[in-house]
């Protein structure tokens, strides 16, 4: 059991519903500081909810959610913007850099908005974050003309610019190739060490995420079906957790839909 | 029966709902506007991209209708041995209705569905809510431009439509149907006042730029973040402006010419 200042989140008893649709039941969660936590679980498990959550996009129906000790539902809208500012970052799935602007405007652009820096300063803090995520050469390309792990990589730069303690990242590893997975493996693992970093990754790319992870958490059904260093959990003998990381196709988490029986189904389908 | 009755207060609710969620997001959108600092360059953007950009449209429509106006109206008035009171019935149609009507149908086709559509877009692409984890308000940076530059620019646009209007149908009138030129203007002056014809036209427009901005950005902003979300919020602003426009001018003229 950790000690409750190493976590820069604590998360409890949380439950977020989308109308009937029961996303997360009770469910819990410590991030440690200055780790990497991985999040997985099948599409739709509510994933990226979560990190709507904590970055207090959603509100819960119940539980809280406290970021370094303050529960994030209690702040106020102006004290809301300042944490998200100073403190915590996300990369968004896509990416999601602002298409009018250049690669270098968008790493620009927390900085031109939240400090008054004279633009030589703002020059060399852009070339600096470009340059760690290898893209200092295409600082005048417009997003459109980045290739997709490109476009996450300038989001990152972005992400990084007002040194945040704590990022977020959506499926960083979705849709890349090989090489692209690698290179941003790498980058995540040494963001973190080098500027000290809390990371939180979402994804399921099991061996990529295990390699960098140092504590995981698999959610399924509205509840954490497993945590722990990734050895752990590998041997975890829930079969839910052994469902997910073997990837097999049916088990606890259905293969199907939920659906009314299949015989009946079909024979409905005359009558109506 | 019953049902019915269900689906109808349910809809009556839903109808409610958007309403407070519109009223809510508009107050604090113009709340967010004060700091003109960096906003300042927001803002000509906008002014550019809402006004600049629709003046082509404005332009050519304008000299259509004036010269249609003066066409028709010669036609009709001919009848009568009253064609020289052509630019009075052209200044008065244009700066009481045709002028405010006709710039908003047009800026609300031109410029409020380019608003609807870049604003779901950054919706839909995750622009506003990375924008928000940056911690930088979308209304503030987003909105608050693009509506503001929606209420300055028709007023203006809706006074150069007038404008070229009036400059339409002069040519067709005087030069074209030989109506005599100090006639032309000197009834046009006489007929139309500023206090009455020209401020209550301003007013019109001001009220259709406040309603026209205001759906464009809504529809934009609660768009659902999908291509078809997209594709029907710019429908509806196109349809819901146009409805309300139309609307609104026959109550504004009910009370600026209403009693007789
Ligand atoms: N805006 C929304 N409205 C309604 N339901 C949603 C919305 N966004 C997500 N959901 C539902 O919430 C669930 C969790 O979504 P999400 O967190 O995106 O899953 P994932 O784990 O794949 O990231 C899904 O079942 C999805 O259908
Ligand atoms: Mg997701």
């Amino acid at each position: 059991m950790t000690d409750e200042s190493d976590n820069i989140i604590v998360i409890r008893d949380l439950c977020f519903k989308r109308g009937e649709h029961v996303i997360f039941d009770h469910a819990d969660f410590d991030i440690p500081r200055g780790k990497v936590t991985a999040i997985m679980g099948p599409s739709g498990c509510g994933k990226t909810t979560l990190l709507r959550l904590i970055g207090g996009q959603l509100k819960p129906d119940s539980g809280s959610i406290l970021f370094d000790g303050q529960d994030l539902f209690k702040l106020s809208r102006n004290d809301l913007y300042e944490l998200r500012r100073t403190k915590m970052g996300m990369l968004f799935q896509s990416g999601a850099l602002f298409t009018n602007l250049s690669v270098y405007e968008n790493v620009a652009f927390p900085l031109r908005e939240h400090t008054n820096l004279p633009e030589a300063m703002i020059r060399d803090i852009v070339l600096i974050k470009l340059q760690a995520v290898g893209l200092r050469g295409a600082r005048d390309l417009m997003p459109n003309e980045l290739s997709g792990g490109m476009n996450r990589r300038a989001a990152l730069a972005r992400t990084i610019a007002l040194d945040p303690e704590m990022i977020m990242y959506d499926e960083p590893f979705a849709g890349q190739d090989p090489i692209g997975m690698g290179v941003l493996t790498e980058l995540i693992s040494l963001l973190n060490k080098s500027l000290g970093l809390t990371s939180i990754v979402v994804s399921h790319d099991i061996h990529e995420t295990a390699s960098i992870a140092d504590k995981i958490y698999v959610i399924a059904q509205g509840k954490v079906a497993g945590e722990g260093v990734p050895e752990r959990l590998m041997e975890d003998n829930s079969q839910l957790v052994q469902q997910f990381m073997n990837g097999l196709p049916d088990g606890p988490i259905p293969f199907h839909y939920p659906a009314q029986d299949y015989f009946d189904d079909m024979m409905g389908s005359i009558e109506s | 029966m019953i049902e019915r009755l269900r689906i109808l207060g349910r809809s009556g609710l839903d109808i409610l709902a958007i309403q407070g969620r519109s009223a809510i997001f508009v107050v604090q959108s113009l709340y967010g506007i004060p700091s003109f600092r960096k906003g300042g360059r927001l803002l000509m953007e906008q002014l550019y991209a809402v006004g600049v950009l629709s003046l082509p449209i404005i332009v050519v429509s304008g000299m259509f209708i004036g010269m249609v106006l003066s066409l028709q109206g010669y036609t009709i008035l001919v009848k009568f041995g009253a064609e020289q009171s052509v630019g009075q019935m052209l200044s008065l149609s244009l700066v009481r209705e045709l002028g405010p009507v006709v710039t908003a149908l047009l800026f609300a086709g031109r410029a409020g569905s380019s608003l609807t559509a870049e604003i779901g877009l950054m919706k839909a692409t995750e622009q506003l809510t990375s924008m928000e984890m940056l911690g930088v308000d979308p209304l503030r940076y987003v909105i608050a431009p693009r509506l503001l530059a929606g209420f300055i620019t028709m007023p203006i646009l809706m006074l150069i439509f007038n404008v070229v209007g009036i400059w339409g149908g002069y040519l067709v009138a005087v030069d074209w149907l030989d109506i005599y030129e100090g006639s032309f203007w000197a009834n046009m002056q006489s007929a139309t006042s500023f206090d009455e014809d020209v401020m209550n036209g301003i007013i019109k427009s001001i009220v259709f730029a406040f309603v026209i901005a205001w759906i464009a950005v809504f529809q934009g902003y609660d768009a659902k973040p999908t291509s078809e979300g997209i594709g029907v919020a710019t429908t509806k602003t196109v349809v819901y402006s146009s409805l309300a426009v139309l609307g609104l001018d026959f109550v504004l003229t009910a009370i600026m010419f209403g009693d007789f």
